[in-house]
């Protein structure tokens, strides 16, 4: 059995009441709601001395740190304790990352949006300088002096007169008896003292558990008693069971129970589909025993949806003028010359997520407890539809369930949603046992929230000066919100915000417009979300645009991009500008306005440390392309060879602002992990359907970048001070169209459809 | 009835031969740092030594394992020490979100097993059934070439 133990929310020092649990579904920013947190770290044993939500100091002086944000590989499990043991003044070597529970004491958990230090990064703070402030208090009532007599230094407080020291260690009991000071009213450090906050030498946390095997994920958990179940569902959104037989998969040795899962309604929100449950005592009786289940689907309206055809349907909706969300000057008005114009129209597939570790999620109920492990990025969200699902209350019956978030053997947006979480609790109830649902790899693909289809339209007029005073862009995609609310049939603000609407260009006359769509699929946040299509778009037609007038894709660039200026969508022509959730919090808006000088910096950046600039030999080119998102600015340079319509990458640069860093290492890592991303998404993965179902299955057609398919990659951090933007995303946009941008210099084919293996081969 | 031998220890299996070694290790044995990825050996997640040969266990039937000498990840290094492809992934910070992590250390430790100086091709090779959606190969690469020398430097 492997070890489980649980921080109980008992064990920490109830610091507020619940507050901000709720979570803003649909939000205005496709990204926003996300994830949240909890453990089953194996490192604790309960016991030590709390000093607010955030840290525990144990008897021979170790810290523990809460990470609450949810770790899926982006390395939060250290940017969060980093943090705190920086305000702390605590010693890294010394400090013990803990996962914590979904506990609304914690603030927002729910991970996504590359949000965790972008919007957290002043409350995180705030969690280690409040932790510090009781240890000072503790020392300066030890030695009677006042509090502004002493400081903390390095996992220790020294009388500054003095110059005595009393450890962490001496100080936590008498510092956890003491009130928890109000976040607000705590002194934070001048970051000019920073010790740990950007230093690229200290070690991750986490990282020895993961090479020795010992990291839990949300498949490893293992409970007495524990059924695993398998569950086949239907293979249309919106399908149900209408008959089946489970005699032969009963026969299987190993199988316990075979449960039909109840129907759900629309709009299919984060819930589970329907389906049939073959529940066992081992995954592979389990998995043997729902081959020989026999189901008789009723598929629903959606059997008629065929993505081919769709997108035919959305290449045709951007054709047309539609549904404007930004409007400059009166393009309409303008009569385009059309030697000077280019129109052209970009299309994306679905895309899937394909995390290593596909979804999983444990629940037992024990009278009126339930406790659930999962592997999730929303937790708060997660621990509401349990509550909801058990029908009790959320708000009354809130600490009867017990919400563990394991490690997530990747997410890329997927584990926001609780649809597996549910099932676990629907079964774990109808059997009685504790359940372990395991997903198939099959079971993965064809059961999604998958990145939207997408078809982009731009028509552009170059002036004399190779700038733009003349343009029109449509986007159009099956939106997200409309899982949350399946009357919705345009892209809302949220998705209009990602690099689609925000355009940063200084045009006259802009039209910016997206017309209305038929949604038959759970689709859903992946990795950048819109960005991906939307930058893929611009930055094709950026360098269409620099062929046409004969310039180079960075001067074409910046000359759109114009002079450097505070841009804010708001005061030019979008007022519904949702800028990745800090506008709608209020917070730090002036912060987060885009700033031109920042485009052209990692633009400029990635050139030079390339050599994109540079000639090659027939046969490969260079590709550019400059993308921001998530409060970041992100660069991208491909070189390529394209030889007898065959592509072979030979470099990735990419060039990254994100303001300040917290963990430069893992600035790197989410850079190289994007670009990699970047690689199968522009080459060769894709996802479609056929008479409403998934036509795919497992890697071998859904294919991800192996080793040998990777270049050489760079990756180059513009230093800025900037407030902290997000990391896990921005890097993926800009690598998609400097692919793309490559292979036409390169080879004189411009790929407007992705993947390009449908064009080349790859 | 199976009988083998996991991370040194004997081991009696009373399950139908059929099933793969993966879940007769995860469920059964309770070792869970061998991970499920695609189940047709496709991935790589699930590899683990058998009589010292990187094998995917997912497609790996407990037939043909009667008899066999099976290492996991568990079993690679000792509790105190770890072993060399594991100490390069942790100087090269190579993990990410770290499911993989335990078929690639397994994939590259039995690389270097046979081959003390492998090239990038030879690495590329023994590499391309390991897949890491989260995008460590560069660094795995590196780690290997380091935990190549350290390897070669301990022996001379």
């Amino acid at each position: 059995m492997s070890q489980i133990k649980n921080l109980s929310r008992r064990e920490f020092i109830a610091l507020t009441g619940r507050t901000g649990g709720a979570l803003m579904l649909g939000s205005a920013l496709g990204v926003a709601p996300l994830a949240a947190a909890k453990s089953i770290a194996a490192k604790t044993d309960g016991l030590g001395s709390t000093l607010g939500a955030f840290v525990t100091i144990k008897n021979d002086g170790q810290v523990e740190i809460i990470c609450h944000r949810t770790e899926m590989g982006q390395g939060i499990l250290t940017s969060v304790p980093q943090i705190i043991a920086e305000e702390l003044e605590a010693d890294w070597g010394q400090v013990i990352a803990v996962l914590g529970n979904a506990d609304p004491k914690y603030g927002d958990q729910n991970t996504g949006g590359s949000a965790s230090i972008r919007r957290f990064y002043v409350h995180i703070r705030q969690m280690g300088a409040v932790a510090r402030d009781m240890l000072e208090q503790a020392a300066a009532d030890q030695w009677a002096v006042d509090k502004s007599q002493v400081a903390a230094h390095n996992h220790a407080v020294v009388h500054k007169v003095s110059g005595d020291s009393l450890s962490f260690a001496e100080l936590a009991d008498a510092a956890s008896k003491l009130p928890v000071p109000a976040a607000e009213s705590v002194t934070l450090k001048d970051s000019a003292n920073f010790t740990l906050i950007g230093r690229d030498d200290i070690a991750l946390q986490g990282v020895e558990d993961i090479v020795t095997g010992k990291t839990i994920y949300a498949q490893d958990i293992q409970l007495p008693g524990m059924l695993i179940a398998s569950i086949e569902r239907p293979p249309v959104v919106g399908g149900k069971v209408k008959s089946f037989d489970a005699s032969e998969a009963k026969k299987v040795s190993g199988v316990v129970d075979v449960i039909q899962l109840k129907d759900r309604s629309f709009p299919v929100d984060a819930k589970p589909m329907s389906g049939v449950a073959v529940l066992a005592t081992n995954t592979w009786a389990a998995l043997e025993g729902r081959k020989k289940l026999k189901i008789e689907w009723d598929h629903g309206a959606n059997v008629t949806h065929d993505s081919a055809a769709y997108k035919k349907t959305l290449v045709e909706k951007v054709a047309v003028k539609s549904k404007a969300a930004r409007v400059e000057g009166d393009v309409y008005a303008h009569k385009f010359d059309a030697s000077n114009t280019i129109e052209a129209t970009y299309t994306v597939p679905y895309h899937h997520h394909m995390s290593m570790e596909t979804p999983a999620a444990t629940v037992v109920i024990e009278g009126d407890r339930c406790r659930v492990w999962s592997g999730t990025q929303a937790p708060q969200w997660g621990k509401e539809m349990v509550l909801e699902e058990l029908g009790w209350d959320v708000e009354a019956d809130y600490d009867k369930v017990e919400f563990n978030t394991t490690f997530m053997g990747g997410a890329f947006g997927r584990k926001s949603k609780n649809d597996f979480t549910i099932e676990a609790v629907e079964l774990a109830r109808a059997s009685g046992k504790p359940v372990k649902v395991v997903w198939s790899r099959e079971d993965d693909v064809k059961h999604g929230f998958y990145h939207s289809i997408a078809a982009n339209y731009l028509k552009a007029e170059l002036t004399p000066d190779n700038r733009s005073d003349n343009w029109i862009q449509r986007v159009v995609a099956p939106p997200i919100a409309w899982i949350f609310d399946d009357n919705i049939s345009h892209l809302q603000d949220g998705d209009l915000s990602l690099g689609f609407a925000d355009i940063p260009f200084n045009i006259k006359n802009l039209s910016c417009e997206t017309p209305e769509v038929t949604t038959h699929v759970r689709t859903g946040w992946l990795r950048a979300v819109g960005n991906i299509n939307n930058a893929f778009a611009l930055g094709s037609f950026v360098d269409e645009l620099a062929v046409k007038a004969g310039i180079s894709t960075q001067q074409m660039w910046l000359n759109l991009l114009g002079e450097d200026r505070s841009f804010d969508p708001r005061k030019e022509g979008y007022q519904g500008y949702s800028h990745y959730g800090q506008i709608k919090d209020d917070k730090a808006i002036d912060e987060y306005v885009l700033e031109i000088s920042r485009f052209k910096g990692v633009l400029n950046e990635v050139v030079e440390k390339s050599g994109a600039d540079q000639k090659l030999p027939a046969g490969q080119a260079w590709g550019i392309s400059v993308a921001a998102s998530f409060n970041s600015y992100a660069a991208a340079a491909t070189k390529v060879e394209v030889v007898d319509g065959k592509v072979t990458l030979l470099e990735i640069h990419t060039a990254i602002d994100c303001g300040l860093i917290i963990t430069p290492d893992r600035v790197y890592s989410q850079m190289e992990g994007a670009m990699i991303m970047g690689i199968s998404m522009a080459l060769e993965s894709e996802i479609t359907m056929k008479d409403g179902a998934i036509v795919q299955n497992n890697f071998y057609d859904y294919p991800v970048s192996r080793m040998s398919q990777v270049p050489d990659l760079f990756v180059h951090i513009v230093a800025s001070n900037e407030a902290p933007g997000g990391v896990g995303e921005p890097g993926l946009p800009p690598i998609l169209p400097s692919i793309t941008n490559a292979i036409f210099h390169a080879s004189g084919t411009r790929i407007r459809d992705l993947p390009v293996k449908n064009t080349m081969k790859v | 009835m199976i009988k083998l031998t996991l991370n040194g220890k004997a081991l009696t299996l009373d399950v139908a031969p059929e099933m793969p070694l993966l879940y007769a290790i995860r469920d059964i044995a309770e070792l869970t740092g061998t991970k499920f990825g695609c189940g047709l050996g496709l991935c790589g997640a699930c590899t683990i030594h058998m009589n010292g040969i990187a094998t995917r266990s997912c497609v790996t039937p407990l037939s043909s394992a009667q008899g066999a000498d099976i290492t996991t990840i568990e079993g690679l290094s000792s509790d105190d020490t770890l072993h060399p492809v594991q100490a390069a992934w942790v100087a090269h910070k190579v993990p990410q979100c770290g499911y993989c992590q335990s078929g690639q250390i397994m994939s590259a430790a039995a690389l270097l097993a046979t081959n003390a100086a492998p090239s990038d091709s030879d690495i590329e090779t023994a590499m391309q059934g390991n897949i890491c959606r989260c995008g460590t190969y560069p660094r795995i690469k590196l780690a290997i070439k380091e935990a190549a020398e350290n390897i070669q430097k301990v022996k001379s």
